[in-house]
C-alpha cells in the first residue's frame, strides 16, 4: 500500500475530486438544465460500482488465499438479505458480522 | 419567542438529520478502525473523513490501497462511487443556486446522502422558503451528522490499535458494503445494475489494475439506465 506524502497526495486528489463532483452544478453550472440521459446514468453509479467492488472480495475471500469460505458467503448472504429486506444499514451490519462468528465458531 | 426559534428552519434541519446519528456514528467508527487496521496513521484516517466525507468511496478507496491496485485506479474507482452527489448537486441548484458563492461552495461541502435527501423532500414542501431559510435548514440537518463523523472517526482510529487480533477484519469491509447495497436496491432496474456489475467484476477479475472493476461499473451504469428506460416504455404500453 502506498505510504507518506503519496498518500497525502492521494487523499488530497480524491477529496479534490469529490468537493468537484459537490460543486461542479451547485457552482459552476447554475441553473441550466441537464440532459435527461446523464441523469438517468448518474442514478446508477453506487449500485454498480459497489456490487462489483465486493463480488470478488466474497467469492475469493483474501483471508482463506481465495478459497471458497462457507463462514463468509453464509455471512455475506445474511447481509444482503437483511439490508434488502429492511433497508436498515446497521441491522444488516450487525447480523452480518454475528453470522460470521457463529461461522467461524463453528467451522473453526 | 422560544416556539419560534425552535421552529425555525434550522431547528427543522436539526430535528430531521438527528436520526442519522444512528448511522453515522457506528460507520465512521468503522472506517477508523478499520482504516488503522490498514495500517494508516490516525492523521491520515482522519484526512479521509474531513477531506473526503463520503462513507462508501473512503471505504472503496482504502480496499483497493490495501489491494495494492495502482493508485489511479484507486482514484477513479472512488470517484465513481461518488458520481451521485453531481446528481445531488445538479438537484440541489435550483433551490440553493441563488446563495452567493462562498456559502454554495460550504453547502457542497457538506453535500452527503442525508443532507441531500432530507433537503430535497423539504425544499419541495416549503415552496414559500427563501434562499438563506434553505440553507438554514441545510445547515441544520448537517449539523448533528457531520461533526460527529469526524469525531467517530478519530475514537475509531484510536481504539482501533486496541482491537484484538484474531478478530475477522478482513471480512468488515465486505460485510460494510453489501449491507449499503441492500437499501440502494429500490427499483428493478437497481437490480438489473447490481446484477450485471457483479457478473462482469467476476468475469473480468482476471484483468490487470483491477480494470475488471471500471468495465463492472460502466456496464451496471449503463444497464441500470438501459433497464430504466425499458421498464418504463412497458408501463406506458401498457396504461390505456
Amino acid at each position: 500500500m502506498i505510504e507518506g506524502s503519496a498518500l497525502w497526495l492521494f487523499i488530497a486528489a480524491l477529496g479534490a475530486g469529490t468537493f468537484g463532483l459537490r460543486f461542479v452544478f451547485l457552482g459552476l453550472v447554475g441553473n441550466r438544465p441537464l440532459p435527461a440521459w446523464l441523469l438517468r446514468h448518474l442514478r446508477y453509479t453506487a449500485v454498480a460500482v459497489l456490487p462489483g467492488l465486493v463480488a470478488p472480495l466474497v467469492v475469493w475471500p483474501a483471508a482463506t488465499g481465495g478459497a471458497l469460505d462457507a463462514p463468509r458467503m453464509a455471512a455475506a448472504l445474511v447481509t444482503l438479505t437483511l439490508g434488502y429486506a429492511f433497508r436498515n444499514v446497521i441491522l444488516a451490519i450487525a447480523a452480518g458480522a454475528a453470522t460470521l462468528f457463529a461461522g467461524l465458531a463453528f467451522f473453526g | 419567542m422560544p416556539r419560534q426559534s425552535i421552529n425555525s428552519p434550522y431547528w427543522q434541519g436539526v430535528r430531521d438529520g438527528a436520526p442519522f446519528v444512528l448511522v453515522i456514528v457506528p460507520f465512521s467508527l468503522l472506517f477508523g478502525v478499520v482504516g488503522t487496521e490498514a495500517g494508516l496513521s490516525i492523521a491520515e484516517t482522519m484526512g479521509f473523513s474531513v477531506l473526503v466525507i463520503a462513507g462508501a468511496a473512503q471505504f472503496t478507496a482504502l480496499q483497493l490501497l490495501t489491494d495494492n491496485a495502482p493508485t489511479l485506479i484507486a482514484l477513479v474507482s472512488a470517484l465513481a462511487v461518488n458520481l451521485r452527489m453531481a446528481m445531488y448537486s445538479a438537484s440541489l441548484t435550483p433551490y440553493l443556486g441563488a446563495a452567493p458563492l462562498w456559502q454554495r461552495a460550504i453547502a457542497a461541502y457538506f453535500t452527503v446522502d442525508q443532507s441531500y435527501a432530507c433537503a430535497v423532500i423539504k425544499f419541495e414542501q416549503e415552496p414559500r422558503w427563501s434562499v438563506p431559510e434553505r440553507l438554514a435548514y441545510f445547515f441544520g440537518v448537517v449539523t448533528p451528522i457531520c461533526p460527529l463523523w469526524y469525531v467517530f472517526t478519530l475514537v475509531g482510529a484510536l481504539v482501533g490499535t486496541a482491537v484484538p487480533p484474531g478478530l475477522p477484519l478482513d471480512f468488515a469491509l465486505p460485510i460494510t458494503f453489501l449491507a449499503m447495497i441492500g437499501p440502494m436496491l429500490r427499483t428493478p432496474a437497481h437490480v438489473v445494475a447490481a446484477l450485471v456489475s457483479v457478473t462482469l467484476a467476476l468475469v473480468f477479475a482476471w484483468l490487470p489494475y483491477n480494470l475488471g472493476l471500471l468495465v463492472a461499473g460502466i456496464a451496471g451504469m449503463m444497464a441500470g439506465a438501459q433497464a430504466e428506460m425499458t421498464f418504463e416504455r412497458r408501463k406506458e404500453a401498457r396504461l390505456p
